[in-house]
């Protein structure tokens, strides 16, 4: 089991420029955000073609909607924002190759520790918000939100929980790491922009209703920052529960039962049933809105809670992190 | 939680009786415990009951770390075990919530799956009077005729499932559906959801896990009963009488480590005889178990879980005779496999009781599979390339007839204490070398033998909670990516009937309204509707 120390060394390299160039594209989101006029009502429900009601189940794209009405020059909040998200492709590029280097120095898959876990689900997180804002331009304002937890994890990753390349021990050297662990890679990377998208809707929605933190009053309007929250957690949540059935497929094998409450999987198992909250309260009357949000950002947080004390200070079978 | 809007569809008036009231009271229970709301403070109660189950250590998965616990914190421990928080997924409370969630479960599917199925059958939903007031709409007048109108709103409406029907005046109207499957996904996922819950319960009565070391030296293990076991947790339902019999023997052991000390591998060559084999009297099936790959039997599967070393020690009694014995000792440090233990004595054929307890012989210390040199024995590494024991040998009565359990890793303190055991000698071993004790016997440290922990897991529901757990994310993945919604059409003539809005010019041939509606609150329809409304009307005309 070769381990290439220079090319880990080079994937190293790469994942700080990657966290680097985060750092400027968040920057420049956060002028972009800056330079923003304040709630632009005038868009509100404007683009909307006359014959068809925007109601209740359309999106309202709210704030700058589809774009400027009058197809105003370019604003400069707008060329900051869309630097931004050059760099933040540019960030993903080279975060993607880290990972490669990684993976090909250790010739395994490159989640083997805490440290490669935590970039890797970084990754996905960009990922899924370059993936909306493809869909829906109009996000963008959101860069710097979504890019502040990115660049926190990554930073802890690099410091706290800095592992060198090294091949994995032999109960996590199944072909289940390698499915397992992308799937709870995939999903929480969603989720962790799940969790952004409900935390800009409670203060959002704390704002339509008291007026205070008025900075707020630029972020998207609440309906929207609630259906892609809602969206985000819909596609995580099955891929989620995958990786708890995989995870459970491999116990099976390695530790000769597929479910023991062992500290990660009773985390596990409850970050499960919290989405499953969430997803219920939903369509449950009364509990739309800041209730089902709370939740989701709850449901984040076990997951973060998992990650990091479960791996670090509990101690259980899991505990694999490879943190000296 | 029984909500009030429910209480009121009781009977408001008429004559009271107890009987009635009871009815009541148990019907509103029940839907009180079957609504979505209590589905989801139970849920909420599940979570929150697991908690506990992720800072502090379980019995079930490390009782271990629960005796570490207790000692660092012996006031706060017995308080925390009394409201059973060290078994949490076995106390009556958890129990509670789970069944509650499985009642409310069965209660709310019963119906859902009902509804469903009549709805299999019934034709789509008739076109809405007035489609202007539905979230989604739109109109214009066409040039082409109804009937091509719906023609083509058939065609563009390929893969729903689509009614057309006639209303008075030559109005033709198109209803159309999608998602079905949504439903049935998530139907499924809730049954399977039940199932899957069924499943655990049932291995957990009547499924069986069992730990036992085996010497890797062609030893045999036997599933005849508990006694075969080192430890045994039997199912509820479990009394150990009627394990399925097989057999097993360990011929070797081998692993590979890094150079760090980290195991790279490691592997058990056995031969097996499953019940048939036995029955026949077949020979024994080698094969190789290994860690992520046990050996699956029948029934039970055998899991290779742990491994350590065993010193192997002689002893020759003054009169000659001699004792040979290989006790697991047990790795005290995971890098190194340094181990401790006790090899224990029983002088042969001395009938005199009091006589035989003077010379019992033990064997303690450390064991060093690769030893550091040195007068003090440290191990450097975990294979077996210098082996070194560091021996206290004692000699008197061990206590092994006290009627006190011993550790098989190490000597009855007690015996120490009361002075009927002392130490007679200690020295470091290399095999091969021997003790002599004052009074003549000899002890000789011969080699050393490995030993595996093997697991033998019994479980028969297991397949189904797999099958189950596979037919949860398939229910879950369609009701969470398909989306039930509704699309109509209404067509009428124009012409002769002067219509509502009628600029009526010849090539204005029909007044086409769109409507739509997603059953769920699924983003994304928006789109959808906006794509069918561009297909179906006619560009210019896009006023109502
Ligand atoms: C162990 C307990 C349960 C879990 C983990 C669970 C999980 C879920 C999930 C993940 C969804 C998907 C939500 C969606 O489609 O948007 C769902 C939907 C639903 N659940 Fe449950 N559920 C549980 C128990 C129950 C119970 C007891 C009820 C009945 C009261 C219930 C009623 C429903 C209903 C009506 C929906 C449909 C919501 C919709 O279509 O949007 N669930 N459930």
């Amino acid at each position: 089991m070769g381990v290439d120390a220079p090319l880990g060394d080079f994937g190293d390299v790469l994942y700080y420029s990657a966290l680097a160039v985060y750092i400027l594209a968040m920057v420049l989101h956060a002028v972009e955000h800056g330079l923003l006029r304040r709630a632009e009502p005038a868009a509100v429900e404007a683009p909307v073609p006359a014959a068809v009601g925007a109601g209740s189940d359309t999106i309202p794209t709210t704030g700058a909607g589809s774009g400027p009405p009058a197809r105003a020059p370019r604003s400069s909040s707008e060329r900051f924002g869309r630097m931004g998200v050059s760099l933040t492709v540019l960030g993903f590029a080279l975060h993607a190759a880290m990972l490669i280097v990684r993976g090909v120095a250790a010739g395994r898959a490159p989640w083997g520790n805490m440290y490669e876990f935590t970039a890797a689900v970084c990754l996905v997180g960009v990922g899924a918000w370059l993936v909306v804002l493809y869909r829906r331009p109009e996000l963008r304002r959101l860069g710097v939100f979504v890019l502040l937890p990115v660049i926190l994890l990554m930073f802890l990753g690099g410091t706290v929980l800095y592992t060198q390349t090294a091949p994995v021990v032999p109960a996590l050297r199944s072909y289940w790491l390698a499915i397992h662990v992308t799937a709870a890679v995939i999903s929480s990377g969603i989720l962790l922009f799940a969790g952004v998208a409900s935390v800009l809707y409670l203060l959002r929605s704390a704002y339509d209703s008291s007026g205070r933190m008025a900075w707020t009053a630029k972020l998207p309007a609440a309906a929207v920052l609630d259906r892609v929250a809602y969206r985000a957690t819909a596609v995580a949540f099955p891929i989620w529960t995958f990786a708890v059935i995989t995870g459970a497929i491999w116990a099976e094998a390695a530790w000769g039962r597929y479910w023991g409450w062992d500290p990660k999987e009773t985390t596990a198992f409850i970050a499960w049933v919290v989405y499953a909250c969430y997803l219920h309260a939903r369509s449950t009357a009364g509990w739309r809105g800041r209730r089902a949000a709370t939740i989701n950002v709850v449901g984040f947080a076990v997951m973060v809670f998992n990650l990091f004390f479960v791996n670090l200070v509990v101690t259980g079978l899991h505990s694999y992190a490879g943190v000296g | 939680m029984t909500q009030t809007l429910e209480k009121r569809s009781d009977p408001p008036s008429g004559p009271r009786s107890p009987g009635r009231d009871l009815l009541a009271l148990a019907r509103n229970t029940w839907r009180g415990l079957t609504s979505m709301r209590t589905a989801l403070i139970l849920l909420f109660l599940l979570a929150l009951a697991a908690l506990p189950g992720a800072f502090l250590p379980q019995r079930a998965p490390s009782p271990q770390a629960v005796r570490d616990f207790f000692t660092e914190h012996p006031t706060l421990a017995p308080l925390l075990d009394g409201v059973g928080l060290f078994d949490i997924f076995a106390t009556p409370w958890f129990s509670a919530i789970y069944l509650l969630l499985f009642v409310s479960l069965v209660g709310c599917l019963v119906p859902r799956t009902w509804e469903q199925i009549r709805g299999l059958r019934a034709p789509t939903v008739a076109v809405p009077r007035n489609l202007s007031r539905l979230p989604h709409h739109a109109s214009g007048a066409d040039d082409r005729t109804p009937d091509e109108v719906v023609e083509a709103a058939r065609t563009r409406l390929r893969g729903w499932q689509v009614d057309v029907r006639e209303e008075p005046g030559g109005t033709r109207t198109v209803s159309a559906e999608k998602g079905a499957l949504r439903e049935v996904g998530n139907v499924v996922f809730h049954m399977s959801l039940l199932a899957l819950l069924v499943g655990i319960a049932v291995g957990k009565l009547f499924g069986y896990e069992g730990n036992v070391i085996v010497m890797a030296d062609g030893s045999e293990f036997c599933n005849s009963g508990i006694l075969a076991y080192d430890t045994f947790r039997p199912g509820v339902r479990v009394d150990g009488t009627e394990l399925a019999p097989f057999c097993l023997d360990v011929d070797r052991f081998t692993a590979q480590y890094r150079p760090d000390g980290a195991a790279d591998s490691f592997a058990a060559d056995v031969r097996y005889s499953d019940s048939d084999a036995l029955a026949d009297g077949t020979p024994p099936v080698p094969t190789t178990i290994a860690v992520n790959d046990p050996l699956r039997l029948d029934g039970e599967r055998v899991y290779l879980l742990g491994h350590g070393y065993a010193p192997q020690f002689t002893v020759t009694f003054p009169g000659g005779e001699q004792r040979t014995l290989a006790t697991q000792w047990e790795p005290v440090d995971q890098r190194t496999f340094l181990s401790q233990g006790a090899t224990k004595f029983d002088r042969p054929g001395v009938t005199d009781e009091v006589e035989r307890r003077r010379t019992q012989v033990a064997i303690t210390g450390l064991f060093a599979p690769t030893s550091s040199g040195g007068s003090i024995v440290t191990s450097t590494y975990p294979a077996l390339t210098n082996p070194e024991v560091a021996a206290d040998v004692y000699q008197g009565d061990l206590g092994l007839d006290s009627g006190r359990g011993q550790s098989i890793f190490a000597i009855d303190q007690t015996m120490v204490d009361q002075g009927r055991l002392t130490r007679i000698a200690r020295e470091n071993l290399v095999p091969g070398q021997t003790i002599a004790l004052p009074d003549g016997t000899q002890v000789r440290f011969d080699s050393v033998k490995e030993w595996v922990n093997l697991q033998v897991s019994h479980d028969p529901a297991q397949d189904a909670v797999l099958v189950a757990a596979v037919a949860l994310l398939v229910g879950i993945t369609l009701s969470l990516t398909i989306k039930r919604r509704r699309f109509w059409v209404r067509v009428r003539p124009l012409g002769d009937d002067p219509g509502p809005a009628s600029p009526s010019t010849t090539d204005r041939r029909s007044l086409v309204e769109i409507g739509g509606l997603a059953r769920t609150d699924q983003a994304g329809y928006g789109e959808e509707f906006e794509r069918l409304r561009d297909d179906l009307l006619r560009p210019p005309n896009g006023g109502s």
